[in-house]
């Protein structure tokens, strides 16, 4: 790395030379090293997936979630750092319902987006604080209907019909690019999704993953919650099957 | 100093607030400046009487379920200014509200607890929030404010079912709390609570849905014809094991050809 010993990488607050700011990529650098997560918006809602890696068998199934509740109607997964994942949903339930004191309206997924890139951005001016290690996939149902977003470390954000974050990325980003997202219903994408994860998932660094599933659509009364059981179990049954019919190939 | 990152540029609010910084002129001085310990002292002017006014509210319990009732009417003093507002509200799945006083007051609490709601809601637990325990939230927050002397100018039912059982309570400005088979407020507690205790006391656990609506619309039009702050637009609200549902507004027919021959009052001239 051509930052390293040059001290222009120690504080979130100085540039280097060619306008670059070390500490912000050294922080997307977080994001890269962990689970996947995958947010799909398609015709009637969006459907979020997380590969989260599960470090120890003593860990109890199902807990430490990546997949976070913001407001009735939002949902957040977030790759990188779990306690910064934490933080920032933390804030972005703030966000939300100042947003609902202030207009009396629930808060469209933009507007949480922008105001969680502003605070994200806040961390890469001082030399007191470091950016946060977290890629932030916003997602929900508004008055504009389905939305999705994702914020970076930088405090950047995009708008997407499908994105993805965390070590398997590349690859996901490819099978989103060939599904045809905004005439998919969230039924369906549940299932992508599902495959998605699993085809992702590297057996041979990683070895053990939990699936996590969320969505917000009709099926949920434009509320954001866990998918059913029964669909879960059958998305995750899917999704291993897809991958043993590719390995056949 | 506060010294958690957590809490820097965050808004006023009234329900977080570490060191009783709001509202302005309520912070203490102890004369450290030399100034009176409220320098708004004189400005300050307190909630004397309710503005917009709902009336009375009722409430029972039946075999099944809970049954809340109120009219469609907000007052402006003797003035039946609006004639299409909702006074019973959901709060979550297993609780509904109805309010009678200071309707601003209440669109100020049904918004309070609906964001107590979300905030619950994302916790994404598996619990959620009973009519009991939004009582006693409600119960406590009621009695806070009229302990800052700024109470919220209503008096409430709070009616749910959960997990099998029914819950009826009865929250009012001062913070007073009771709990009963059959509840009324305002001039309803006088008219209607002994026509529901005569037809309810004792028939909890026997009395049918549709009985325990015939008794409720009963009552409300007797209410109708003598508290001159009402109206025969209504709504009822049923809580069961389906959870909450709010009827659309119905009209009482009543009947008014006797008021002809009432003698002793108005315009008669004999």
């Amino acid at each position: 790395m051509t930052s390293i010993g040059t001290g222009y990488d120690l504080s979130a607050s100085t540039y280097s030379p060619d306008g670059r700011i070390f500490q912000i990529e050294y922080a997307a650098k977080a994001v890269e090293n962990s689970g996947t997560a995958i947010g799909l918006r398609v015709k009637d809602g969006v459907v979020f997936a997380v590969e989260k890696l599960v470090h120890s068998k003593l860990l109890v199934p199902s807990s430490n979630r990546r997949i976070q509740t913001i407001d009735r109607h939002i949902g957040l997964a977030t790759s990188g750092l779990l306690a910064d994942g934490r933080h920032i949903g933390n804030r972005a339930r703030e966000e939300a319902e100042n947003y609902r004191e202030t207009y009396r309206t629930p808060t469209p997924v933009q507007a949480l987006a922008d105001r969680i890139g502003l605070y994200v951005q806040a961390y890469t001016l001082y030399s007191s604080v470091r950016p946060f290690g977290i890629s932030a996939i916003f997602g929900g149902i508004d008055k504009e209907g389905p939305q999705l977003y994702v914020v970076e470390p930088s405090g950047i954000f995009y708008g997407y019909h499908g994105a993805a974050v965390g070590k398997g990325r590349q690859l996901a980003k490819t099978e989103l690019e060939k599904l045809d997202l905004p005439s998919l219903t969230v039924q369906e994408a549940v299932f992508e999704a599902a495959r998605i994860i699993h085809l992702v998932h590297d057996d041979s660094k990683d070895k053990e993953f939990e699936l996590e599933l969320s969505w917000v659509g009709k099926e949920t009364g434009g509320l954001h919650l866990p998918v059913p059981h029964e669909l879960w179990v059958e998305a995750d049954k899917r999704g291993r099957e897809a991958l043993d019919e590719d390995m056949v190939d | 100093m506060d010294h958690f990152p957590t809490n820097w540029g965050r808004p006023r609010n009234e329900a977080v607030d570490l060191y009783n910084t709001y509202p302005l002129h309520l912070r203490p001085d102890n004369g450290t400046y030399g100034r009176p310990k409220d320098s708004f002292e004189e400005g300050v002017q307190r909630t004397r009487q309710p503005i917009v006014t709902g009336t009375s509210v009722l409430a029972i319990k039946f075999k099944d379920g809970v049954i809340v009732a109120a009219d469609n009417l907000a007052s402006y003093g003797s003035l039946a200014r609006f004639k299409d507002i909702q006074r019973l509200h959901a709060v979550g799945t297993h609780t509904v509200i109805g309010a009678g006083g200071d309707m601003s007051d209440f669109q100020h609490i049904q918004h309070d607890l609906d964001s107590l709601i979300i905030s619950e809601f994302s916790e994404g637990d598996g619990h959620a929030l009973g009519p009991a325990e939004i009582y006693e939230y409600l119960s406590q927050v009621m009695y806070a404010r009229r302990s800052k002397m700024n109470p919220l100018w209503n008096s409430i039912l709070v009616g749910g079912w959960k997990d099998g059982k029914s819950f009826l309570g009865y929250v009012d400005l001062i913070g007073t709390t009771y709990s009963a088979s059959t509840l009324a407020t305002g001039y309803g507690a006088y008219i209607a609570q002994p026509l529901l205790r005569k037809a309810v006391e004792g028939r909890e656990n026997e009395l049918t849905e549709e009985e325990a609506v015939k008794i409720v619309e009963e009552s409300l039009k007797v209410l109708f014809y003598r508290d001159a702050r009402s109206l025969n637009k209504y709504q009822i609200a049923i809580v069961n094991e389906k959870g909450v549902s709010i009827s659309d507004s119905r009209i009482a027919p009543t009947e008014w050809s006797f008021a002809e021959g009432i003698r002793g009052y108005g315009a008669q001239t004999q």
